[in-house]
């Protein structure tokens, strides 16, 4: 198997008296969709906010490209080339696709002495990108607010992906969806993937990790119970491995298996 | 909406939209629309009174410029999310700052008015400052500075003059040529040339026989043109006017992208705070006093003007342009209904009303930009 692009080693992670993280290692290789898996609580959003350099690792070592990196913030890590679709997509409903597309990384155009946002080049660039993912907007100028949830998605993922990122991390980019958004979005991870791109796709959906996972990480309680390659595992023992054990065989018995 | 299946340009969901009805949705249409009403309604019943020649002209340019000073700062300020309630009182201040320095301590005019906009805008800062570090809600936090400032605007000259209004700043401002860039008018020759021409109004007896009434336009008006034309460049032009609307949009998201969301923050609320300030200075060379109770209530008349312009309360969304043409709607009513002769006191009749139905229009227009049901 290739260097990992990202080696994440013994991370922890403490806020106050409170162990968020506790030695969690992971290897996150180019052109592979590595999934996340974890109940709510887990540790999942902390540990790849140490990642994405929202926060400093209390103890452990991150390699990118093989060299031990230290993420200031946010921006070092964008400018490294890891970007993260968050949870909260960082969209702003209110403004346009193509002004959303560019926040943070407006192209600019010099006129006299003074930068001037390009917006020509961005609603140009929107609309191509849009285009490549398989959504047709009605302008670059609509608003974001009309988009739907798996649309939303898909613009975020075609930014991280337009601004050069290597690594993409997806923050349960399938929770809130209906089955068919879940699906598209799944398939631009595998567009995503099949570009090159390492892929990070948190979730606490076994099914939907299963459809486009090359490696499974289950965290529990801020340790990891270790990293399983696809087909050497089956949803099932995803799923008690996710819940602790026990506590979900019980439940199952009174669900009838439906969980 | 499509989910990325379909393969033709068109998607059959999305209806088609008339050109009228895109050009229609924009924040500035309440402004457009209430600009045009006014301006019919007293072109219909005070056309002859005199509000439209060119001293009645001036008279509701003047005062509609005050407005759109303020206006632009409350605007962008508005839109990156914050409000500033200490905007009236930072006009009180500001004023009798630059009294104080030029008439109590006799510094030279030009030197008073840059150390109070220096120290203007630092308090603007620290008002920003203060609502980042904090998280409190920018309302609280100004609305401290709108007491404490008034409150030293009123405790300062009576400290020092054993009175409230200090003037003598005209005399101190003679040939300082700073206090004429605030002062001072533009375009003097062009109006003695209309006058000689006879196309506007000159005086026609007394020492100044052959001179036009309205003898130039006075910097204020030029202030506010170009704090207007300035303030609709960086917000839709620029890559810090998209940086605005992102900090007000979601400030969460925006610092997800990368967007330095404090520092838009409080920019904008020393940005606020200068505009208070040229409205001040402005006002201060015109009467060549300054009084504490300068300013008072111009921090909501700022808000409501913004509001009428299409801007939403909770941030985000907006436009300067629509502002200024709020601050119009507001310049023109007060001085029109003292035009038409109605009795003054309907103009808060007015603005009560223009800004119940402005806000209203404001949601509808955002509901149809943005989908929402």
């Amino acid at each position: 198997m290739s260097e990992p692009i990202i080696q994440m080693k013994n991370i922890e992670k403490h806020f106050g008296s409170v162990i968020a993280l506790a030695g969690v290692s992971v290897d996150v290789h180019a052109g592979e969709c590595h999934c996340l898996l974890g109940d709510n609580g887990a540790g999942k959003s902390t540990f790849i906010k140490t990642m994405s350099g929202v926060h400093k690792p209390t103890a452990g070592e991150i390699y990118f490209e093989g060299q031990p990196m230290h993420f200031e913030d946010p921006r070092d890590a964008i400018s490294a080339g890891i970007a993260t679709v968050h949870q909260h997509l960082a969209m702003i409903p209110l403004m346009s696709v193509s002004r959303n597309f560019f926040m943070g990384n407006e192209p600019l155009k010099k006129i006299g002495p003074v930068n001037f946002f390009d917006h020509e080049k961005a609603n140009q660039i929107t609309m191509e990108e849009m285009r490549k993912m398989g959504i047709n907007l009605r302008g670059p100028d609509q608003a974001v607010g009309t988009l739907s949830g798996g649309e939303r998605q898909t613009v975020a993922i075609a930014r991280a992906v337009h601004f050069g990122a290597k690594v993409l991390i997806l923050d349960e980019p399938t929770s809130a969806l209906g089955v068919r958004q879940t699906a598209n979005v799944l398939a631009t991870i595998d567009k995503v993937r099949k570009q090159g791109i390492a892929v990070v796709f948190i979730t606490h959906n076994v099914r939907h990790a299963m459809a486009v996972g090359d490696q499974f990480t289950v965290l529990n309680r801020g340790k990891t119970l270790g990293t399983a390659v696809r087909g050497d595992i089956s949803p099932e023992e995803l799923q008690d491995m996710m819940a602790g054990g026990q506590e979900l065989v019980q439940l199952e018995g009174s669900l009838g298996g439906t969980v | 909406m499509s989910d990325g299946n379909v393969t033709s340009g068109v998607d059959e969901r999305i209806k088609e939209q008339s050109r009228l009805r895109t050009a229609l949705i924009r924040p500035e249409l309440g402004g457009i629309c209430g600009t045009i009403i006014v301006f019919a309604l007293f072109l219909l019943f005070a056309g002859d009174s005199g509000m439209f020649n060119s001293q009645g002209v001036l008279n509701w340019s003047t005062v509609s410029a005050q407005f759109m000073i303020i206006a632009v700062g409350a605007c962008l300020l508005m839109i990156a999310g914050e409000f500033d309630l200490s905007v009236g009182s930072m006009i009180g201040f500001a004023g009798m700052m630059i009294a104080i320095f030029s008439v109590t301590l006799g510094w030279p005019v030009w030197q008073a008015i840059i150390v109070t906009f220096i120290l203007s805008v630092a308090i603007g800062g620290l008002n920003g400052f203060i609502v980042v570090r904090t998280g409190l809600p920018s309302f609280i936090v100004t609305l401290a500075f709108l007491f404490i400032l008034r409150g030293f605007t009123i405790f300062l000259p009576q400290l020092i003059e054993r009175k409230t209004i200090i003037g003598g700043i005209r005399d101190a401002a003679e040939g300082d040529w700073l206090a004429v860039v605030f002062g001072g008018k533009v375009l003097t020759g062009l109006f003695s040339w209309l006058g000689e021409a006879g196309m506007i109004a000159t005086f026609e007896r007394g020492t100044k026989k052959g001179m036009p009434v309205v003898d130039g336009i006075p910097m204020l008006i030029v202030w506010a043109i170009v704090l207007v034309i300035f303030g609709h460049i960086l917000l839709t032009r620029t890559q810090f006017g998209n940086w605005v609307f992102a900090s007000g949009g979601d400030a969460e998201s925006a610092r997800n992208s990368g967007v330095p969301v404090n520092r838009v923050k409080i920019l904008m609320f020393m940005f606020t705070a200068f505009c208070a300030c040229v409205f001040a200075t402005c006002q201060v060379m015109e009467f060549g006093s300054a009084g504490a109770d300068r300013g008072l209530l111009k921090e909501f008349e700022a808000i409501i003007a913004v509001v009428i312009g299409g801007a939403l309360l909770t941030g985000g969304y907006g436009s300067v342009i629509g502002a200024a043409l709020g601050a119009l709607i507001f310049g023109v009513v007060q001085q029109g209904l003292f035009f038409a002769g109605v009795e003054s006191s309907l103009f808060r009749v007015f603005l009560g009303l223009i800004l119940l139905a402005a806000v209203i229009l404001n949601t509808y227009i955002r509901r149809m930009i943005t989908g929402e049901r």
